[in-house]
């Protein structure tokens, strides 16, 4: 789950990561207000969860309350890579002199939280890191020890600081994003630009980013709360909250199966043999009769679907509960596109019965279900 | 002999009394596994499948001589229950349970490696050596002894694999299921030693998916320390980038971990990899001949 630019802000604020002290608008009035409030020039920044804003035109400055009204009237309704902007941030401007990168990561190879710090901030890091990675300088995190002081120094002094005044304010600020990063349970925390402003060359972090473990949700009521459901379509929430890991794709074949790499693969072989699938959709171990009929209307919803394809290998889900849950979708959407069934595994053959009754075209093999399935959606 | 379980194999089942846990518990049981015992907190004393369960897997090991557990924990008290298991005194913890969080495992593969304790998974279907013992959800009937050894990142991929060999009448020597979680216990190459060395394993069959770089890691060992024949599957090549499919471990970002990399890595140290799951099997079935 991804978090807002403010609401990452406000959460490095709490931690005590110096961030500007701006405020939301959802209208130009509003930031009319804030502008006011702040007194002095403003940036007016899009609230949407993609990145490049700043080159869609989202992130505008302004040098009194009228222009930030303007800005903001300008920006909330453009749409952004698909998505309407609802909300901007108004920041008072500050007085860049150096953009710095701080970020928090997963490194899975290394199997650790790893630091990243670069003297090239505000621009896209996975740019840096392609085209010049010596600017890049990592530590990686004992997860017993936590980040240690020598560490951050490491990567204050690796990007150039000098100033015993800003290596120190860094190092706070490193640990206070490694403290974020552990307590919100992310995947992702990043702050970029970490500018350097002011005559007094203070650190503050312009712009946040956060992304949240989705697994770890359970135990951070707070921060689902947080959760941007306008951002989310209709599928994609009846997924989440059905339990199911669902994509929305191009192609006109619709996908139920039972496992991430399965699911994949199902694609894959329909792309092989031809076809386009419209979907990813996991409906994942141990479903349920009702998880099945959710991902039914979920995948129905799509006017693209020609023809769905089912395919199901029962380890914990098992194919009856499967077949079933089938049956029961059938019953309640009563489609007017074709299926084509594969179940084979745990209680297969009470599945197979189970679907042959309800009239169902199977298939043993999956290169069979997909040209099946290729087929159909040609006719 | 399998490379993890087999008849040596003296189980216990941590979450023995839920519904996961008591189904495939069943299920493994029918199979052949010896299981022993099993954990549920609270629940000491009391006997499920006609065998005793145990307060803390301790006390498991301690009453029944158990080697290995399984864990089938729901996934807020997993990590603990892995921990637990590596405290225990088993050689060797498999973690069916999806959806423990990603910073619990950095812990938790940090304490078992210390340990010295083998961990399989989380998020995976666990181990299962054919004829002799399943540990995990893998179902039975799409495997038969043989001379192919598969590792995979995918459950239900591994078991269409599997099955799809079998059918042609070619055995396994040992499933493993390592999971599709970021940061899993043992990875591909821990695997992939394992088959170099087992006597009976012949042919390697390696399937992954996108995400990470383990598989393009696994190539590297290939290219040195692998002279079995490797035959690969690799799902995802029509995934977006920056979509989590379904996995948590199987994403594409910052251009890392697509399924052409991994492709074009295990191509390179002369694996062949397959279009389509059933494809493995097809070379695999020419090669033989």
């Amino acid at each position: 789950m991804k978090l807002h630019e403010y609401q990452s802000k406000r959460l490095f604020d709490t931690y005590g990561i110096p961030v500007p002290q701006g405020e939301v608008a959802e209208t130009p009035e509003q930031a009319r207000e804030i502008a006011a409030r702040i007194g002095g020039p403003v940036v007016v920044k899009a609230q949407v969860l993609v990145g490049g804003r700043g080159k869609a035109g989202g992130v505008k400055l302004a040098k009194t309350p009228d222009e930030a009204e303007q800005r903001a009237k300008e920006i909330l309704g453009m749409e952004i890579k698909g998505l309407p902007v609802k909300k901007v941030l108004v920041d008072p401007a500050a007085d860049i002199r150096e953009e710095l990168y701080l970020g928090a990561v997963l490194d899975r190879a290394a199997r650790r939280v790893a630091l990243m710090a670069s003297a090239a901030g505000g621009v896209d890091i996975e740019e840096v890191a392609a085209t010049t990675p010596e600017k890049i300088v990592t530590v990686r995190v004992d997860p017993l020890v936590g980040l240690a002081d020598y560490q951050a120094r490491e990567l204050a002094y690796g990007i150039g600081l000098r100033e015993r005044a800003t290596v120190r304010q860094f190092v706070g600020i490193a640990r206070a994003l490694y403290r974020v990063f552990v307590e919100t349970d992310a995947s992702l925390a990043e702050i970029n630009p970490l500018a350097v402003v002011g005559s007094e060359h203070q650190l503050m972090a312009l712009d946040g980013k956060i992304v949240l473990d989705d697994n770890a949700l359970f135990r951070h009521s707070d921060l689902a709360e947080m959760r941007d459901e306008s951002e989310e379509t209709e599928a994609e929430r009846e997924a989440r909250l059905n339990g199911l890991s669902y994509v929305e794709l191009e192609g006109n074949i619709g996908c139920m199966v039972n496992g991430a790499g399965l699911a994949m693969a199902t694609m894959d072989v329909i792309k092989f043999f031809g076809g386009e699938p419209a979907n990813f959709l996991d409906i994942g171990g141990g479903a349920r009769a009702e998880k099945v009929a959710a991902a039914m209307r979920i995948i129905l919803r799509d006017p693209n679907v020609r023809v769905v394809l089912i395919n199901i290998f029962g380890g914990i889900t098992r194919g009856d509960e499967v077949a079933r849950g089938i049956v029961q979708a059938l019953e309640e959407v009563k489609p007017s596109v074709p299926f084509v069934a594969r179940i084979v595994g745990t209680n297969a053959e009470q599945a197979r019965e189970i679907l042959q009754a309800a009239d169902m075209m199977t298939a043993t093999t999956l290169a069979e279900a997909a040209q099946k399935a290729v087929e159909l959606a040609r006719a | 002999m399998g490379i993890l379980v087999g008849n040596h194999t003296r189980l216990i089942v941590q979450g023995i009394t839920g519904r996961e846990g008591g189904f495939h518990t069943q299920q493994m049981m029918e199979y052949g596994t010896q299981v022993v015992g099993g954990v549920t907190p609270g629940r000491g004393g009391e006997t499920a499948f006609g065998v005793p369960v145990f307060n803390t897997m301790k006390e498991a090991v301690r009453e029944t001589g158990a080697n290995t557990s399984v864990v089938f924990v729901p996934a807020p008290f997993a990590a603990d229950a892995i921990l637990e298991a590596a405290d225990s005194g088993v050689e060797l913890v498999i973690a069916i349970t999806e959806g423990i969080p990603v910073l619990d495992m950095v812990k938790v593969k940090k304490f078992v490696d210390e340990r010295g304790v083998l961990l399989v998974g989380p998020n995976c279907p666990g181990v299962l050596t054919p004829g002799e013992a399943k540990v995990g959800i893998i179902p039975g009937t799409v495997a038969t002894p043989g001379p192919v050894g598969i590792v995979s990142r995918s459950g239900t991929l591994t078991y269409e694999v599997a099955y799809e060999l079998t059918l042609r009448g070619i055995g396994q020597s040992s499933i493993v299921g390592i999971g599709g979680d970021p940061i899993p216990g043992m990875n591909f190459i821990d695997v992939l030693r394992r088959f170099q060395e087992d006597p009976q394993t012949e042919v390697i069959v390696l399937i992954g998916e996108i995400g990470g770089t383990d598989e393009e890691q696994a190539a590297e060992f290939i290219r040195e320390h692998v002279t079995k024949p490797v035959y690969a599957f690799i799902a995802g090549r029509t995934a977006p980038p920056g979509k989590r499919m379904g996995h948590a471990g199987a994403i594409i970002s910052g251009g890392e971990g697509t399924a052409e990399s991994k492709i074009r890595a295990l191509e390179a140290v002369g694996a062949k990899v397959a279009a389509y799951p059933a494809q493995v099997a097809e070379f695999i079935e020419q090669d033989l001949k």
